[in-house]
C-alpha cells in the first residue's frame, strides 16, 4: 500500500533488477521475514474451503454483506496498530467503541433536548472516544502505569458507563438518517466506477510520484516494470471489487469509508515525522527520548488516536444495528480487533508493521466469522477457530521474530 | 601542538553529588577543536557521571561550563545539543526497525509544513556524510540498522553525531563490544572527526585505544582529577599507575619498593 515499510525500501534500494529483487525477498523470507504471504495464503485458503462449503460464499451479494460486516472491527484494527506499535496495548477499544455507539445515539434523540443533526453526533462521538483514549494514554505515558492495567480498568469502567447510560430501556434506537447511511447507503453504480477510477489515479500519482522525485536527486527508485505492475494490479482489483459490488447492491458507503481511514493511517505511519516518532518509540523508547523526541506526547497521541478509531468502529456497529443495546462493544469485538492487526503482521513487540495490515487481518477474521455463520456452524467453532487463527499469527510474529535475530537482522 | 588559545569546551570544577556520595569533586576537563581528548578512569571514577553532566542528563552542584570561553549552563539534553555538543552512548541509542536514514535524522527529521517527511534530501545528506567519514562498508542506506555490524552501527552513531555541525563529541567506550577489525574502523573514524576539526572526547578503558588516537588524557579517579597527559610525553605504564593509585611519581616508587 501507500505506507513504505523501512525493510521493503532497503530492499529495494541495492538491486533494481526483477531478479535481484525476488533474490533479496527470497533472503528476507529465509531470514524470517515473511512479509504478506500468510495473509495471501489465507486468504485463498479461506475463500476454497468456504466456497466447497456453501456456494453462495464467493458470490457478489455476500462480498457486499462481508465489507459491511468487517467494517467495525477493520477501523477499530487500525488504532490498534498505532498502538502495537509503540509496543503497548489497549483492551478498552470494545467498549469504547460501544460507549461512542450510546453517545451517538444518545444526541439524536428525537424530542429530546439534545437533538443534534447526525454528523454533529458523529464528531461529538469521536471526539469523546480521542478524549478518553488521551486520558488513559496520560495515565500510561505520565505515571508509567502499565497500558495493560490501565486500559483494562478501561474495560470495565467503560461497560459499567454502558450500562448507566442505558439504564432500565436497554436500548436506544437511531432514527438520524446521516447516521444510519455510514454503514447502510450503497453508492450508485457510476459513483463506484468514479471511486475505482479517483483510487488508480490517486494510487498511480503516489507511486509515480515518489519515483520521479526520487530520480530527480539522484537515487535509487527501485524497479519501475514492478512498480507499474503494483499499480495495474491494485487498480484492476480496485476495478474487479467494484464490478462485484456493482453486481449486486452497489459498493457500501462505509467500505470507502474504511479505504479512507486505512490510506490516511497508512500515510500518518509512513510519511510524516509523527509516523515516524511512532517507529521509533516502538524500536527504542530510551533512544527515541534521547533524540529530542517527545515520547510521553507520541503516547497520549497514540492512545487518543486507538479511541478516536474505536468510536468510529462504534459508530458503524451502532448505524448497521440502527440502534444501541446493552451488548454493544461487547462480545468477540475486542479480541477480532486485535487479532486482525496481529494477522495483518503487526508484531506485539512494538515497532513493526503496517496500518494495511488491519485491513488484511480484518478481511481475514470477517471471511471467517461471515463463511461460519453461510455454513451454519455455531459461535463454539468461530470462537475456536479464531483463536487457533489468532495464536498462529502470534506464534508466526514470535519465531519470525526470533529468527532475524538469529541470522543478525 | 599549536593548539587555539580557548578551549572549545571546558569545565572547571565541577562538582556533582547523589547524596552524600560526592561522584564529582572539582574535576577540570577541556577539549579543543580538532583534538581528541581521552578520558580515563576505572569503574566509579566518574566518568560517566561527567558525560552526563555535559549531556544535561544531569544538573551540576558545582562549578562552570564554558563553551568556547562563555560561561554556559546545561539544564537538559536540549541545550546541550543547541551548543553543538553530542553524546554518542555506549548502548548507541539506534532503533533496530528503522533504517540507516531515519536514525540519521531521528528527532531532526526534515519535513514540509504539513510535517510529510522529505525523504529524497534526508538520503542524500546521509549518505554525504557516511561518504565524508569514508563509511564505505554501508551497502544501503535503506537498511534496518538491525541488519549491520557492531562497527557499522558505531559508524552510524558517530556518523549521526557529525552531521548535526556539531562541535563537540563525547565517544562514550565505542570499541567496548568490537572485534578487532572493526576496532580499526571505528579509531580511523574517531581520527577523521579530529581531522575536521572537532573537539572530540574519547572516553575508555582500553590504553591501547586511546594511545593511537588521543592526543592528550585526562584521569579520574575516584571522583576527582588526577592527570592530564601529553600523549607523545607519558607511557601507558604511567597512565595505569595514575589510574589505579591516583598521582604517578611517588606512588611507583612505593610499588616498586
Amino acid at each position: 500500500m501507500s505506507s513504505a515499510a523501512p525493510a521493503e525500501v532497503a530492499a529495494a534500494a541495492e538491486d533494481t533488477s526483477l531478479a535481484g529483487i525476488l533474490r533479496s525477498r527470497w533472503e528476507a523470507l529465509r531470514a524470517g521475514d515473511v512479509g504478506s504471504l500468510p495473509v495471501i495464503f489465507g486468504l485463498i485458503a479461506i475463500t476454497i474451503f468456504f466456497t466447497s462449503k456453501v456456494g453462495i460464499f464467493f458470490s457478489a451479494v455476500n462480498f457486499s454483506n462481508l465489507i459491511q460486516q468487517m467494517a467495525g472491527t477493520t477501523v477499530i484494527a487500525i488504532g490498534v496498530v498505532f498502538v502495537l506499535l509503540i509496543g503497548e496495548i489497549d483492551l478498552s477499544i470494545g467498549f469504547v467503541s460501544g460507549f461512542a455507539g450510546v453517545v451517538v445515539a444518545e444526541l439524536q434523540i428525537p424530542g429530546s433536548s439534545h437533538d443534534y443533526p447526525g454528523l454533529v453526533a458523529i464528531f461529538a462521538a469521536l471526539a469523546v472516544g480521542a478524549a478518553i483514549g488521551a486520558f488513559q494514554g496520560s495515565f500510561i505515558a505520565f505515571l508509567g502505569v502499565p497500558s495493560f492495567v490501565v486500559t483494562l480498568a478501561g474495560l470495565l469502567i467503560w461497560q459499567g458507563a454502558i450500562l448507566k447510560a442505558l439504564g432500565t430501556q436497554g436500548v436506544i434506537g437511531i432514527q438520524d438518517h446521516q447516521i444510519n447511511d455510514i454503514a447502510n447507503y450503497v453508492l450508485t453504480k457510476n459513483w463506484g466506477w468514479a471511486v475505482a477510477i479517483v483510487f488508480t489515479v490517486g494510487y498511480a500519482a503516489a507511486v509515480f510520484g515518489t519515483i520521479f522525485s526520487r530520480r530527480r536527486a539522484g537515487l535509487p527508485s527501485g524497479n519501475i516494470i514492478l512498480s507499474t505492475a503494483r499499480v495495474g494490479f491494485y487498480g484492476a482489483l480496485a476495478f474487479a471489487a467494484v464490478a462485484v459490488c456493482n453486481h449486486s447492491r452497489g459498493v457500501p458507503l462505509v467500505g470507502l469509508i474504511v479505504l479512507f481511514l486505512v490510506v490516511l493511517g497508512g500515510y500518518v505511519a509512513g510519511r510524516t515525522t509523527f509516523g515516524r516518532h511512532v517507529y521509533a518509540v516502538g524500536g527504542n523508547a530510551e533512544a527515541a527520548r534521547r533524540a529530542g523526541i517527545n515520547v510521553k506526547l507520541i503516547k497520549i497521541l497514540v492512545f487518543s488516536i486507538s479511541g478516536a478509531m474505536a468510536a468510529m468502529g462504534g459508530i458503524i456497529f451502532a448505524s448497521r444495528l440502527n440502534s444501541v443495546d446493552l451488548t454493544a462493544g461487547g462480545s468477540t469485538i475486542l479480541l477480532d480487533a486485535i487479532s486482525a492487526a496481529v494477522i495483518g503482521g503487526v508484531s506485539l513487540f512494538g515497532g513493526r508493521g503496517r496500518v494495511s495490515g488491519a485491513l488484511f487481518g480484518g478481511l481475514i477474521i470477517g471471511m471467517i466469522a461471515n463463511g461460519i455463520d453461510l455454513v451454519g456452524y455455531t459461535d463454539a467453532v468461530k470462537f475456536i477457530t479464531t483463536g487457533v487463527i489468532l495464536l498462529a499469527a502470534v506464534t508466526l510474529d514470535t519465531v519470525a521474530r526470533r529468527r532475524q535475530a538469529a541470522s543478525g537482522r | 601542538m599549536n593548539s587555539p588559545p580557548t578551549p572549545t569546551l571546558e569545565l572547571r570544577g565541577v562538582s556533582k553529588n547523589f547524596g552524600s556520595v560526592q561522584a564529582l569533586q572539582e574535576v577540570d576537563l577541556e577539549v579543543r577543536d580538532g583534538e581528541v581528548m581521552a578520558l580515563v578512569g576505572d569503574n566509579g571514577a566518574g566518568k560517566s557521571t561527567l558525560i552526563k553532566c555535559v549531556a544535561g542528563i544531569y544538573s551540576i552542584d558545582g562549578g562552570e561550563i564554558l563553551f568556547e570561553g562563555r560561561q554556559v549552563t546545561i539544564h537538559g539534553p536540549k541545550d546541550a545539543a543547541r551548543l553543538g555538543i553530542e553524546v554518542v552512548y555506549q548502548d548507541l541509542a539506534l532503533c533496530d526497525n528503522l533504517d540507516v536514514v531515519q536514525n540519521m535524522y531521528l528527532g531532526r527529521e526534515e519535513h514540509d509544513a504539513l510535517f510529510r517527511l522529505k525523504e529524497s534530501p534526508m538520503e542524500q545528506k546521509t549518505a554525504e556524510t557516511l561518504a565524508s567519514l569514508a563509511v564505505t562498508t554501508i551497502s544501503s542506506v535503506r537498511q534496518p540498522v538491525a541488519t549491520l555490524s557492531g562497527g557499522q552501527r558505531q559508524s552510524v552513531a558517530v556518523a549521526r553525531a557529525v552531521m548535526w555541525n556539531n562541535r563537540v563529541v563525547f565517544l562514550d567506550e565505542p570499541t567496548a563490544a568490537l572485534g578487532v577489525a572493526q576496532t580499526r574502523q571505528v579509531l580511523a573514524l574517531v581520527k577523521r572527526l579530529a581531522e575536521q576539526g572537532l573537539a572530540v572526547v574519547y572516553v575508555s578503558h582500553n590504553l591501547v585505544d586511546i594511545f593511537e588516537v588521543a592526543n592528550r588524557i585526562t584521569v579520574l579517579r575516584l571522583g576527582r582529577n588526577v592527570g592530564v597527559f601529553e600523549k607523545d610525553k607519558t607511557t601507558q605504564q604511567e597512565i595505569v599507575q595514575t589510574i589505579i593509585a591516583g598521582a604517578p611519581a611517588p606512588e611507583e616508587l612505593e610499588i616498586v619498593t
